[in-house]
């Protein structure tokens, strides 16, 4: 009656060593270590890198405690934070500003775990202390921009098309154009059909005036409000390179909204600044007359800076500024006539003049465009101009994969597009607090688990220590269900641990309750831990989905730390119903289930009343 | 070791008048501290900057609250959090100054003024994401209540169902009062604590009606009343000793949590205790009070015997 089928024992023992095999990266402490990373895309960390690495550090005498590279870059362990910090700096001189040298705390769990994917809990800012920003991207400011950029456009369209209007003005989220007669209104309705796809038409008759309400037509905006947030995640992550963050989690979050974490930031004003910065195209000449090798002695000319050419060697280039990004409306990535990765660039009806003024004026001669980040401007590619190019449209090829060509598009977008975003959302833990949270968390579990593990064994005796065992089961699984999943791990979320096993012990207190009651009524010891276990599995089945319902809910409509306790809180429902019955179970059945004749159950006291009548 | 020794059922339902008068009478008195005192609500929901910062000694509050008001804030909220040396400081939205910029000002003009100080937390919730999570909270309630009331009407009848919503909702009000009276911080993480006891206490309930059901079927001649009063006496061992040790734990949190867990422990703990109570003393008379009868569970009988044949 009380026996398990093999396959029933193997899954509990299976499950178990699952669980301790995937928890065990836990108690593994963590070490501080540099992670250094190429900047850009298409380099990779290699060997090479390594042996660089190992020099820099070897010169100052910092000793490390494990060095090895990875796919993501170059790890290097140290004793403790101050050489951490020591280790990064020397670095960061040493390979410049092709690397991001970033600070991180790995787990010291040994490789073969690793190899398994076996990997510590997931921790959330307010356990590791870092920044947490949520953004909202200003469509309004966007819109607006938009809209005056198409102002411009169209006037000049309409003036020279020789189409006369009255005024042209934008009024709020439309542009209206008055016009005269009914005739430039057609034929304005016309021209701006043509030109630009973007935009509707209405027409309004307004006293003795025909109008023209322009607005932007519906996937325009949600194409320019989902290209305002891409691009601006593009842009905040080269920016969160440079503070040197190691896991930064930069994400869409609905259709307007950028999340971005960086864990372990220490300096929160500096990345609060570089996340509000933006880039800034600029077109320039490049000076040939005058000799670059004397420049690069010392003896430049006024008139010129030097900068050195992506890809390629140094190149002076005139002061003067011919075009900036605010030109450009548009930038997609592409192919040249020769198949090469090309950006293909759009400029609005001024910078369409003015280029056509440049190129006319300066054939075989070189232009150089540069990307300003923060101070730091690069030469992105410096192209001879051909011939003249009238048409607004823009091909700058060579020296780029397709990947870079797609990067550049969206650079010279953000740069020139960037949509305004306003930070709607902050929480910041300094990392002393975030230690602190670790250990409240710790100790609650710990002296609640001891509390109950007391209790159960000095009421329940014997079966109380199997509860006990099933318990701490429940605990490993939990915690190995969270490794494996890699769920954020809150401070919420380890009340919601010690929540757990509060509630857990319930189904093991249900069934040793009723064993009770059957042994109370007469049953024999056999029959009443079965009847035990049957007839409690009902009860806590409906119980645990009740509160597994709250936790659903808890999932569905909380955020950052509340989905943390959610999570928990589901998965230990989960586990804690595994554990109680099946785990229980097994144990109950192999140490009483073969014994034919067990007279008495060590369930702790049964007592009966002296006059029982059911 | 058996704490609970009953000679005899208890006769709770004949108590029912008088329960559930009480009842009435507590739900009341928390209605009315909410309505006139109201809720502390936490920056989560009202939007507004929270810092925590930390002092090597015990700070002087009135120090702080003198530097901020010379860099014009001086309706922030100064007190302390925890330890002595700990400070917590709320700041309303000032539509003027950049939310990221305003933690920046002020821990500068903390700094001059004693530059150990130590920047902990800061939490800024800017009012339309405040606006969105007190909207998210209500319906995660709202939710969770119908779920609830489904699956007992499902599993049971939907008297049930609907006996311990109003006793579990009756709980939820009473948290809500004793946060209202004392005025403790009413956060995102007491909502989740709140859900949380909601989805808990019906466990309670239901294993009352799990054994009222089995009574049901085992006790053809007795009355509801007395059917009831059995169940409630032979659960009430198991009631107890779970949320005692429910409440171990979170006692543990209470002491060992921290400040950041403090009121979700006292939410828990008010949950836990007013839970034993509604469970035996509130969700029972209601059931009673819709009329169950045996016949409402006959049908589930039948359904319960396949549920029965399963392991």
């Amino acid at each position: 009656m009380n026996q398990y089928p093999l396959w029933k024992y193997l899954i509990v023992l299976v499950s178990v060593l699952l669980g301790l095999v995937y928890a065990l990266p836990n108690f593994y402490g963590r070490s501080p270590a540099v992670q250094i990373l190429p900047l850009r895309t298409t380099v990779k960390a290699d060997a090479v890198l390594l042996a660089r690495v190992e020099d820099t550090l070897r010169k100052d005498n910092i000793s490390t405690r494990g060095m090895f590279l990875e796919a993501g870059g170059i790890k290097v362990r140290f004793a403790d934070t101050d050489t951490q910090l020591r280790a990064k700096d020397m670095l960061q001189s040493a390979l410049g500003n092709g690397y991001v040298v970033a600070l991180n705390l790995l787990s010291d769990s040994p490789q073969w775990l690793t190899d398994i994917g076996a990997l510590p809990m997931y921790l959330g800012l307010d356990l590791r202390g870092g920044v947490h920003f949520l953004l909202q991207v200003d469509m309004k400011g966007a819109l607006s921009k938009s809209l005056d950029r198409y102002s411009a456009d169209m006037r000049a369209s309409l003036r020279e098309q020789k189409i006369r209007y009255k005024g042209l003005d934008r009024e709020g989220s439309q542009i209206i154009v008055k016009f005269r007669d009914a005739e430039s209104r057609a034929s304005a309705s016309d021209v701006i059909n043509k030109n630009y796809d973007d935009l509707s038409l209405r027409e309004q008759d307004v006293e003795d005036e025909f109008h023209l309400a322009v607005v932007l037509k519906q996937e325009a905006l949600i194409r320019m409000q989902d290209s305002a947030v891409q691009q601006n995640i593009i842009t905040l992550r080269n920016r969160v390179n440079e503070l040197g963050v190691a896991e930064p989690i930069i994400q869409q979050a609905g259709a307007d909204r950028v999340v971005v974490q960086l864990p372990g930031v220490q300096d929160t004003a500096k990345a609060k600044d570089i996340l509000g910065r933006t880039a800034t195209l600029e077109l320039r000449m490049v000076d040939e007359e005058h000799d670059v090798s004397s420049a690069l002695r010392g003896q430049g000319h006024i008139g010129s800076e030097l900068y050195t050419e992506r890809g390629g060697g140094p190149l002076l280039v005139k002061k003067r500024v011919m075009l900036t990004g605010e030109r450009i409306t548009d930038a997609q990535p592409g192919f040249d006539n020769n198949n090469q990765p090309a950006v293909h660039i759009t400029l609005d009806s001024n910078g369409t003049r003015i280029f056509k003024q440049l190129t006319r004026n300066n054939v075989g001669k070189r232009m150089a465009i540069l990307l300003i980040e923060k101070n730091q401007k690069e030469v992105i590619t410096a192209p001879v101009i051909r011939e003249e190019i009238g048409g607004g449209r823009v091909q700058i090829t060579g020296n780029m994969t397709i990947e870079e060509a797609r990067d550049i598009s969206l650079l010279l977008r953000a740069g020139a597009l960037a949509a305004p975003m306003d930070i709607i959302e902050e929480r910041t833990v300094g990392p002393s607090l975030g230690a602190e949270n670790i250990a409240s968390g710790f100790n609650s579990v710990l002296f609640g688990f001891a509390a109950i593990a007391i209790f159960m064994t000095a009421y329940y005796l014997i079966f109380g220590f199997i509860s006990v065992t099933a318990l701490s089961v429940n605990l490993l699984l939990l915690v190995g269900l969270l490794s494996i999943l890699q769920a954020t791990l809150t401070l919420p979320g380890m009340a919601a641990i010690a929540l757990t096993l509060g509630m857990a012990i319930d189904a093991n207190v249900l069934i040793n309750e009723r064993i009770r009651d059957e042994l109370r009524n007469g049953v024999s010891p056999q029959a009443a831990i079965n009847a035990g276990y049957e007839r409690a599995f009902g009860t806590i089945v409906d119980a645990n989905i009740t509160t597994l319902i709250a936790g659903l809910a808890l999932f569905a409509f909380g955020s950052g730390s509340v989905k943390g306790f959610a999570v928990v809180l589901c998965l230990g429902i989960l586990t804690s119903m595994f554990s109680a019955v099946m785990v229980s179970r097994a144990i109950v059945n192999l140490l009483y289930g073969k014994r034919r004749k067990l007279v008495h159950v060590p369930i702790g006291q049964v007592w009966k009343p002296a006059s029982d009548k059911r | 070791m058996e704490f609970f020794r009953f000679k005899r059922d208890i006769p709770f339902m004949s108590w029912g008048k008088y329960t559930t008068t009480i009842s009435l009478a507590t739900f009341i008195v928390a209605v009315f501290f909410l309505v006139t005192k109201g809720l502390n609500l936490g920056v989560d929901f009202t939007g507004g900057t929270v810092m925590e910062v930390g002092y090597t000694q015990a700070a002087d509050l009135n120090r702080v609250r003198g530097t901020l008001a010379k860099i014009g804030m001086s309706d922030a909220s100064v007190q302390n959090f925890g330890t002595s040396r700990d400070v917590l400081i709320r700041l309303s939205t000032k539509p003027e100054i950049s939310s990221a910029k305003l933690s920046e000002i002020v821990m500068t003009a903390l700094r001059q003024d004693d530059s150990t100080v130590e920047m902990r937390r800061v939490e800024f919730v800017g009012p339309q994401v405040g606006e969105e999570l007190v909207e998210n909270g209500a319906l995660a309630l709202l939710v969770v209540s119908l779920g609830i009331i489904a699956y007992l009407a499902f599993r049971f009848e939907w008297k049930f169902g609907v006996a311990a919503i109003i006793a579990n909702l009756h709980d939820v009000v009473i948290i809500l009062g004793f946060f209202a009276f004392f005025q403790w911080e009413f956060s995102l993480t007491v909502l989740a604590a709140v859900l949380a006891i909601l989805g808990y206490s019906v466990n309670e309930s239901v294993v009352v009606f799990d054994r009222i059901r089995e009574n049901f079927r085992k006790m053809r001649k007795t009355s509801v009343a007395q059917v009831i009063n059995n169940a409630i006496t032979r659960t009430m061992s198991r009631t107890i000793i779970t949320h005692g040790c429910t409440q171990m734990a979170v006692c543990s949190m209470l002491f060992f949590g921290g400040e950041a867990l403090h009121y979700f422990a006292l939410a828990l703990t008010i949950g836990i205790l007013f839970g034993i109570y509604s469970a035996v003393l509130v969700a029972s008379p209601i059931v009673m009070l819709l009329g169950v009868s045996r016949e409402d569970l006959v049908r589930v009988e039948k359904k319960d015997k396949e549920a029965e044949a399963l392991p």
